[in-house]
């Protein structure tokens, strides 16, 4: 049995999951990583993607979050997320929607950084949406 | 002098007006529970928030790379006022504070020799400072189809501040809104955006002894997360804006109720005594008209 630490997702309406977890496993901006106690201080920034939380008791929860950051320390961890959902509440509608307008940034970039960025997050997202939605 | 019927028409007009601000009373207190359950819902994250920027920003160390949103363009002769105030009236003095607030401002800015470019969120801010400011307004935003309040709406405001940035129409942003203190008193309050004026507590970071690693590094971080900090101070001044609007609605209606039962009190007495003259008077006839026989 792994060490329990505390661990908090917080989005800009609520707190969503605020408990004693084993591990969790985050989206990191230069790639997945999973968070135990104890772990090294470490502030990332999250791309979209699927938070998986094994709490020390009870069953694990997956949130789909867009974009954030996460603010690792030995004795807990804090995730500030843009928007989150708990996987089984995600709407279709509403990813198609990001997509879309991830689409028209592309479209609208002035320049090539921004237009890479915007191409990045769109890839992002329809990874996402082919993770968690089986078509 | 009225006629009794007169009266009596009054008198049920004043009550059906009474029904309808008791009637609003009571809306405007169930939604002040819930925008209150919201307002307190937001606040983990806003701190948190603050926690970790006052975190990085010790890490960057005010170098160099802070990116312009928080170090300013170095000049202050432009100035955004966003002005949030409530979509409706009928809330006692409450759109009225945060516009006299944010005139003064102006006025102190404008005499200053400064520019001032203003952004009303809410309609009855936009129909105040239209009297005056009309040619200052560069945009309103309207949330009057929103029914609850969500981060995309706050978000939506900072992308078109941050863009105006970005675009060097202005060098200092300040946000003009309604801090809820209780039911009673709502604080009408100016604050900073941009540049971020120094992080409170940026010295005192609690965790400091913990040496962070970054991911990416500190300044690109900074740049995704000071954008944020923008639609969240937004985002918790609308959300106080609204507990604030339905708390003063809530105070006004009250008061509009408890005028009106006075009103009532007094106009049933006239109408009482008008009624026990008219009888007597009507006895005088009766009797002086049998002794005449």
């Amino acid at each position: 049995m792994a060490k329990a630490f505390k661990f908090e997702l917080v989005s800009p309406e609520r707190l969503l999951v605020s408990e004693e977890v084993e591990s969790v496993v985050i989206p990191g901006a230069e790639g997945e990583m999973t968070v135990m106690a104890e772990h090294a201080p470490v502030m990332t920034t999250i791309k979209p993607g699927v938070v998986t939380v094994k709490p020390a008791s009870g069953n694990i929860q997956r949130f789909v979050v867009f974009g954030g950051f996460a603010d690792i320390l030995p004795s807990g961890c804090t995730l500030l997320a843009e928007s989150a959902v708990a996987v089984e509440d995600i709407d279709r509608a509403e990813i198609a929607r990001r997509i879309q307008e991830a689409r028209e940034d592309i479209a609208d970039a002035k320049d090539d950084a921004s237009r890479t960025k915007a191409e990045q997050f769109l890839h992002q997202l329809t990874t996402l949406e082919g993770a968690i939605l089986p078509a | 002098m009225p006629s009794l019927k007169d009266l009596r028409n009054r008198i049920a007009s004043v009550k059906a007006t009474q029904k309808i601000t008791k009637a609003m009373q009571m809306v405007a207190a169930a939604k002040l529970r819930r925008a209150q359950e919201a307002a307190e819902a937001a606040r983990p994250y806003s701190e948190r928030m603050g926690a970790v920027l006052a975190n990085i920003t010790q890490a960057v160390g005010g170098g160099g790379d802070a990116p312009a949103l928080m170090t300013g363009t170095g000049k202050d002769d432009v100035h955004l006022l966003v002005v949030c105030t409530a979509e409706r009236g009928l809330c006692g003095g409450f759109n009225s504070q945060i516009a006299r607030l944010a005139r003064d401002h102006i006025r102190k800015l404008l005499s200053a020799g400064k520019q001032v470019k203003i952004i009303c969120v809410g309609k009855k801010g936009y129909d105040i400072l239209r009297r005056d400011y009309a040619s200052l307004i560069i945009d309103r935003v309207d949330l009057r189809e929103v029914r609850t309040l969500s981060f995309v709406n706050a978000d939506a405001i900072a992308k078109k501040v941050i863009g105006l940035f970005n675009d060097g129409q202005f060098d200092v942003c300040t946000l003009f809104y309604s801090n809820f203190k209780s039911v009673i008193s709502q604080i009408p309050t100016a604050q900073q955006i941009i540049p971020a004026a120094a992080v409170e507590g940026a010295g005192e970071a609690s965790n400091g002894a913990a040496v962070y690693e970054y991911e990416p590094e500190p300044g690109e971080i900074l740049s995704d997360l000071i954008p944020r900090n923008i639609a969240v101070q937004i985002f918790r001044a609308l959300l106080e804006n609204a507990a604030g609007e339905m708390g003063a609605k809530m105070s006004a209606m009250d008061n509009a109720t408890r005028n009106a039962g006075d009103m009532i009190n007094r106009l049933s007495i006239t109408y009482n005594r008008q009624r026990q003259a008219q009888i007597t008077k009507e006895l005088i006839e009766i009797i002086s008209g049998a002794e005449a026989l």
